[in-house]
């Protein structure tokens, strides 16, 4: 009998899809009707108390969502998206929590399964932390260390309220609200995100980090981050994601625009791991994001890394815009696909100014029975002489169910500009498998220790916490994709 | 105005009715064009190509043939020369036995808008047909344009049997403003090869939008080369299916670019059956304010395991004005394949043409030497010896970089 129950559980155990972030947490939640119209955004920018501008900027959004239509380009597919029958806002209930003391400690423990070092082991780790819920931004570790500097890092609710001249001058200003149909949807609805400015001169003096995680049901989570970087200033921003597992499939449509003047730098990290539905394809998180930086000054630097395990779909393109003299863009990625997930992501990299510089550099694993698609444009323009650009899409398949595709757009104007483009797509060699396995390591372990060397040039540029979570993720998003 | 208004108004003048031929499948061919009508920059596969607006200019323009006394490469080989879509017979060599004229072909839907126009005004074409195991040798097949607001589309089909040699030298060229669209349909057969060889040079004034729909069997091989120069818009568009395994495609194309010209290269490549290998090199010379394009997507369906595919794409810049688009896909399905592009744009390396010119190289002979060497990796699996001087000579006449 008691052998039966070990049999039982251990089936169970290994029947689990391994996302490990799949619970639900319990909290009473204020949650807006479904359906979207004006009244809602009314709404939405009532409960945070915004200035009627704001209110306006939505508005419009609003309107030109209305006179859009869904992008049908990308290599994926998904049932239509009922946008009526979303809740548009849900928060924790109660007043907004002035510190960490008054964050409901259900939430807490929750973070702590995440294995986020909300509280003081936040101080070990070195990284302060803006924790969005939902829709709410729930804390922000770490702001009076980082206030002696004169760095703000808070979620935007309070830096509409407290930085509203900020907000207004930058919001918009890299993704305007009309710019594409999911930009347009968030602009009308985005309840809550990071805001980080960081001032002339100053080197952020610790990482500076924001977990998503999306628990109501029915919900989309639309948050909006701003990260401003003032001349000669640096930061580095990392961001992670998780759900929980449900059989239906959930909405995540952010937007993030980075804004580096003259010699700043902006770097940008992801660890996307939003649940991506079960073995068979039922539920996980529709991932549309916008992001975008403008290099607005001489020699400023964007780079993002993106480490992208999760959702069901992802539709992500973050990008560069180098506007400023001999300024720098950077893109790694990572992303792996498995059962039935779909990925659309890439990069572009607009050169407009002379001597601007890019770098791409893009693995995509795809397994089971899913579509791996990297979509990138690079764009020299006339007045970009000497811009320089390098693109390596690097595609690995485990398994012949499932697709790999390249679709790069290089679009040159400039003579004296050289771009350069690389794609290569193959398996992992029956060789590297059985070298790793006459050394004792299971098939698993095996594939694990090969895609972590396959990704090893994206990875070195994760911060070292990332990175080793990353490394994680990875071995987990591809269990049970061999043998 | 959108695809079909321009394409009604140019076609007005076509009497499609009057055609000879299945008068049922031409209506269906035409309904499916105007579908679309010309294509532009909203269909993907025309990304970079506005054909629409090319052809407005096209709408008003009077019917008027001209006289043009067509000057052929001067290779004693047998050919087949067709002046606006038909057939010359004094040109031509007769009595072929693998040779002989098409008539109108049985039809077939296309997605392509082209293909489709196609196929509703077409008078037919070459029919090229070499029995198994036959070695055909070379033969000269030369179009002709003439004329102004014509629209010439010949449809010429090539089938070589199992184990079957051929070898094809195109030469298109013209006068006047005019509209070619041409269609060739290459059936190579189990063991066959099939080399063909295009020399695209139409009137500055004319557009030319060629396909070719070609499908490889087991063991067989197509190599081709298209060299393009003329018109104001062109157009090559490869479809290529290796259907059986162990199949091989060499395809590989150069355009040279000045003025105002836009030059489009596109190429699917589909690789169907295991173990087949494809290789495509396309180069493009871009000068003054001209546009080249190349698009290139290799497919690899689930069953073509061990698939060894490649493609080169690389475009040389002479002015500040010029510009290049590049779009190289892959499609993969299949897990077994090796699988890889690459694309680089850059300009003539000013250390280059310094040390040409310290040797007492004059700057224009410098550049010259340099973009011959740029397209030397195209031209060089171009071992037929006929064919390699026709090639030399289009490049050597092409007027070098203004700007230099």
């Amino acid at each position: 009998m008691v052998a039966v129950t070990e049999t039982l559980q251990t089936i169970n155990q290994l029947a689990g899809t391994g996302y490990k972030f799949g619970f639900e947490t319990d909290i009473e939640m204020d949650v807006a009707p479904k359906g979207l119209n004006e009244k809602i955004i009314r709404l939405i920018s009532e409960k945070k108390r915004e200035p009627d501008w704001l209110l306006e900027w939505r508005l419009k959004s609003y309107r030109a969502w209305l006179s859009m239509e869904e992008p049908a380009w990308a290599r994926i597919v998904h049932p239509k998206i009922e946008y009526q029958e979303l809740h548009y806002y849900a928060a924790p209930k109660g007043p907004a929590p002035k510190s960490l003391a008054d964050v409901d400690p259900e939430l807490l423990n929750m973070y702590d399964k995440l294995g986020i070092p909300l509280n003081e082991r936040a101080a070990l780790a070195g990284v302060a932390i803006d924790a969005v819920f939902d829709s709410v931004s729930v804390a922000t570790t770490f702001r009076e260390s980082l206030a002696k500097v004169g760095v703000i890092f808070c979620s935007m609710s309070e830096a509409v309220r407290e930085h509203p001249e900020l907000v207004r001058k930058f919001l918009g200003s890299v993704v305007p609200a009309g710019d594409n149909y999911y930009a347009a949807l968030n602009s009308a609805v985005f309840s809550d995100g990071s805001f980080v400015f960081v001032p002339r001169g100053v080197r952020c003096p610790m990482e500076l980090s924001t977990y998503f995680r999306i628990n109501a049901r029915n919900t989309g989570q639309f948050e909006r981050t701003l990260i401003i970087a003032e001349e000669g200033a640096s930061v580095s921003y990392l961001e992670g994601c998780t759900a929980p597992m449900r059989d239906e499939n959930q909405l995540h449509a952010a937007v993030v625009e980075l804004v580096a003047l003259d010699e700043a730098s902006i770097k940008y990290s992801t660890v996307q791991n939003w649940y991506p539905g079960d073995a068979q394809g039922n539920g996980g998180i529709y991932n549309f994001v916008t992001k975008r930086g403008a290099c607005r000054g001489r020699k400023s630097k964007i780079s993002w890394t993106q480490v992208e395990t999760g959702s069901a779909i992802t539709w992500k393109y973050p990008s560069c815009i180098l506007q400023g003299e001999g300024a720098v863009g950077e893109f790694y990625s990572v992303a792996v696909t498995n059962h039935f997930q779909q990925a659309d992501t890439g990069t572009k990299m607009i050169h407009l100014a002379p001597n601007t510089t890019s770098t791409i550099l893009s693995k995509g694993i795809s397994a089971g029975r899913s579509s791996n698609t990297y979509r990138g444009l690079v764009r020299v323009m006339p007045r970009a002489a000497n811009a320089r650009n390098f693109t390596q899409c690097d595609s690995l398949l485990i398994g012949n169910h499932c697709g790999a595709h390249t679709v790069p757009y290089i679009e040159s104007r400039n003579q004296s500009s050289k771009v350069e483009h690389e794609a290569t797509t193959s398996k992992i060699s029956d060789d590297q498998l059985f070298y790793c396995r006459s050394r004792g390591l299971s098939e698993e372990d095996s594939v694990g220790l090969i895609v972590n060397g396959f990704c090893r040039d994206v990875l070195k540029e994760l911060p070292m916490e990332f990175a080793v979570e990353a490394q994680k993720l990875l071995a987990v998003s591809l269990e049970g994709s061999v043998g | 105005m959108s695809g079909t208004a321009y394409a009604t108004k140019f076609l007005d003048r076509i009497d499609v009715a009057s055609l000879p031929g299945d008068q049922e499948a031409r209506q269906s061919a035409l309904a499916a064009f105007f579908s679309t009508g010309w294509p532009d920059r909203k269909h993907e596969a025309w990304h970079y190509t506005d054909l629409n607006a090319r052809m407005r200019g096209f709408a008003d323009e009077a019917l008027a043939t001209r006289m043009l006394r067509p000057e052929l490469p001067s290779v004693d080989i047998p050919r087949l020369v067709f002046v606006n879509g038909v057939l010359d017979k004094t040109l031509s060599s007769d009595a072929l036995n693998f040779l002989q004229t098409r008539g109108i072909p049985e039809q077939k839907t296309s997605s392509l808008p082209i293909v489709a126009l196609n196929a509703a005004i077409t008078l037919g074409g070459a029919d090229l047909k070499v029995s198994a195991g036959q070695n055909a040798g070379t033969i000269l097949l030369v179009s002709v344009g003439s004329g102004d607001g014509l629209a010439i589309a010949p449809r010429h089909r090539i089938t070589l049997e199992k184990g079957s040699n051929l070898t094809v030298i195109e030469v298109i060229r013209g006068a006047g403003r005019y509209l070619h669209v041409p269609v060739t349909e290459i059936n190579v057969g189990d063991g066959g090869t099939l080399r063909h060889f295009r020399l695209q040079e139409e009137s500055r004034d004319s557009v030319h939008v060629a396909t070719v729909l070609a499908t490889i069997a087991e063991s067989a091989t197509y190599e081709t080369f298209t060299l393009g120069v003329g018109a104001s818009l062109a157009r090559s568009e490869f479809h290529v299916t290796l259907g059986g395994g162990g199949a091989d495609v060499q395809l590989n194309a150069a355009q040279l670019l000045t003025g105002t010209q836009h030059g489009d290269v596109t190429t699917i490549v589909a690789h169907e059956a295991p173990g087949c290998t494809s290789r495509q090199t396309v180069k493009s010379v871009i000068d003054g304010s001209a546009r080249g394009v190349f698009q290139g997507r290799i497919e690899v369906a689930r069953i073509a395991q061990k698939t060894d595919g490649y493609q080169m794409n690389q475009a040389l810049l002479l002015s500040d004005s010029a510009e290049i688009d590049s779009k190289p896909e892959l499609e993969i399905f299949a897990d077994d394949v090796k699988c890889s592009h690459g694309a680089t744009i850059g300009a003539l390396d000013p250390e280059q043409i310094f040390y040409l010119r310290s040797r007492g190289v004059s700057e224009k002979d410098a550049r010259a030497i340099l973009i011959r060497a740029f397209l030397h990796e195209a031209l060089e699996p171009i071992t037929d010896y006929v064919a390699r001087p026709i090639f030399e000579a289009a490049i050597q006449s092409w007027r070098w970089g203004a700007s230099g």
